[in-house]
Order: structure tokens, then sequence, then C-alpha cells
């Protein structure tokens, strides 16, 4: 992360320098800061409710039923995972959350699986296999209903917003399986 | 489609309550104690969440994204991914509000039902902003070896904007 964000500005930097962008480049960062300001106090009504409804979910036991529906599928993911701990509730709680289409509520779920998987990191500051199985399990996004694309589409005339749903399917388990075979090959190389 | 949409967050929110009441749980208290909990998280992650922001802003401005798309082409062409979709799968994994506003601009100007169109949709619908889950993620836990998680994620997301031109090249 170190290094792709340096030279994400790097980058930044010099296309500006290239196609004389520096004014707008310039502007943008007298105006990020106030943007991400924004979508901090956005990011903490969020991560207020979800918080909230988790704590909610989990002392009523809903999770722990989310959690046994999903064991076949947390098998094959996270082998090496105690199936009734604490972090594979908070995990039966993102993938749902990301099934239902829900990438805000997902994100607080994840977060705080993180946290439960950190508690026992031997190392810390330093990913677990299980950590970056998570990450990748989130940017690949398997939904059931792609709801943000079908409302565009629709609005736009699209005959059937929603025939590319198959296909979204597809594509997302295509990545999905390549991102954990990734994870599976470069994590071997241990620590 | 619209109708089912704005049914799934009231009802998961419905159902969390009221399964919570049944079961005898002290809701609000419930929801205060946890909510307590996301605002410390929160503000764990500001940080880090800023500096990401700062790099996005300073990408999306430049003019570095016909630079990447650029370097992408070859890539694009060997797969078939259509041209004009490429800054689009370039801006995704690292900004969704810039991928959205991006998706919608791409609607606008080449119409729906078409290959162009679908494609852009299968990307939307099928992956996620990358940087933004790791910086979260990673900066909630203060993990600042991320190991092979770059990686791993962009090629997911690789294999999703590959995946999404052949299938519309096959289904349509």
């Amino acid at each position: 992360m170190n290094y792709i964000w340096a030279g994400m500005i790097v980058l930044a930097f010099f296309s500006a320098i290239a196609q004389g962008n520096m004014q707008a480049l310039s502007d943008s960062v007298m105006v990020g800061g106030t943007d991400a300001i924004n979508l901090c106090l956005r990011l903490l009504g969020i991560m207020c409710l979800w918080g909230g409804l988790m704590k909610i979910a989990e002392r009523s036991g809903l999770t722990n039923a989310l959690c046994k529906l999903l064991k076949p599928f947390l098998k094959i993911i996270f082998p090496k995972m105690d199936l009734d701990s604490k972090e594979a509730q908070a995990i039966s709680m993102n993938i749902t959350a990301n099934l239902l289409g829900l990438g805000n509520a997902a994100t607080p779920f994840g977060i705080e699986a993180m946290k439960r998987m950190d508690a026992q990191n031997p190392q810390k500051g330093v990913a677990t296999n299980d950590m970056v199985k998570l990450v990748v399990l989130n940017s690949a996004s398997l939904r059931i209903i792609p709801t943000t694309v079908a409302m565009l589409r629709q609005q736009h005339g699209a005959k059937v917003p929603m025939d590319i749903m198959t296909a979204s399917w597809i594509s997302s388990a295509a990545s999905l399986l390549v991102g954990m075979t990734m994870v599976w090959i470069l994590g071997k190389r241990g620590r | 489609m619209a109708v089912v949409g704005a049914w799934v967050l009231p009802s998961m929110i419905f159902s969390i309550i009221v399964f919570g009441l049944f079961k005898g749980v002290n809701v609000f208290e419930c929801f205060v104690d946890g909510a307590k909990g996301g605002m410390k998280t929160l503000v764990g992650i500001m940080p880090s969440l800023i500096g990401l922001i700062l790099a996005v802003t300073m990408l999306r401005s430049s003019g570095a994204l016909d630079i990447l798309s650029w370097l992408m082409s070859p890539i694009s062409k060997l797969t078939g991914i259509p041209d004009e979709v490429v800054p689009l799968a370039v801006l995704s994994p690292i900004s969704g509000s810039g991928a959205l506003s991006m998706y919608e601009s791409m609607l606008n100007k080449y119409g729906v039902d078409n290959n162009i169109e679908r494609v852009a949709s299968i990307i939307m619908g099928s992956s996620e902003t990358t940087f933004y889950a790791i910086t979260l993620y990673y900066g909630a836990v203060d993990v600042k070896k991320t190991r092979h998680t770059v990686p791993s994620a962009l090629s997911a997301d690789l294999t999703s904007f590959i995946m999404s031109s052949w299938i519309v090249r096959l289904m349509f």
C-alpha cells in the first residue's frame, strides 16, 4: 500500500505536467480535504447505524443462524477458521450484506470481522491469510441483484433491465475464483 | 425492479429489530452500544481514508486516468474489452463514486441495450472499489503489511473486466 499510495500521487503529478493540468490538480487538492471530511461524516452515520444493528442481530442469535446457513460456503473459503467463532459471525453478516447488494452495510460488518481476526493475529501489523481472503472476497463483490445498475438501466429505457444479471453472476464468480486462487498461490510464500 | 430494490434495506432493518424484540433483547440499548463501537472504529480509520481520498482526487483531476487507460490498451486489445469501457475499468477499483458518475455519463452517451453499455453494466454490477476496501479494512486494524492483498484483488478485478466482455459477446 505504501508504494501504491506514493505511486498514485507521483503519477498524478507527472500526468498533470504531461497534459498541462497543473491548475486542475492544484484545485483538486484544495477541494479534496473537504471531500474527505464529507465522506467521513457519511461513513460515520453508516458505521454507527450498522454497528448498532449488528449488535442487536448478534445478541438475538440472528448472526448465529446466518453463520450456520453459510457454513458450507465459509468452510471452502476459510478452511482453518473456527466457524462458531465471533469472527465467522461477522463474516457471515458481511457476506449476506454483499449478496443483498447493501455495500454500505457490508463495510462495517467486514471491518468488525477484521478487528476480531486481528485480536488473534500473532503478528500485529501484518495481514493474516484469512484477512487477505476477506478483503479479496469483498472486492469481488458477489451480489444476487445488481440493484443500482438495474435501476439506472431502467431509467435509460432498457427493455429488460435485469438481462445482465446472469452475466454479472458469472463474472463475479470467475473473479472470486481467480482472486482466491491468487491468494492461495501467493499466500504459500509465507509471511 | 426499482420496487424490489426499495424493499431490501427496510426489510433487513425490520427483521433485525423484530427478531431482537422477539428474543427479548433490549434493542435500543443494544443499538446505542454497537453504534458507539462504530464511532470508535471510524475515528481509527479516518487518517488512512483521508490519505486515500487525497491520492484519488489528485489522480482524477490530473488526467492520469487517460494515461492508465492507454497503458491498459494492449491488454484490452488482446482480451476484447471495448475501448470505450477501458476508462471505467481503470477507475472502478480506485473510486466508487467516480465510477458511478462515469457509468451514468456512458449511459447517456451510448444509450442502453448495446454491447458497450452491457459490458459497462456488468463491470459496475460485479466489482467493488478495491482500494477503498483495502484502506478501510486494514486501516481499522492498523495493518501496514498487506502482503499479497493488492495483487490478488487486482487480478480478481481484471478477471471481472475480461469476463464481462466475453460473456456479453457469448450471450447477446
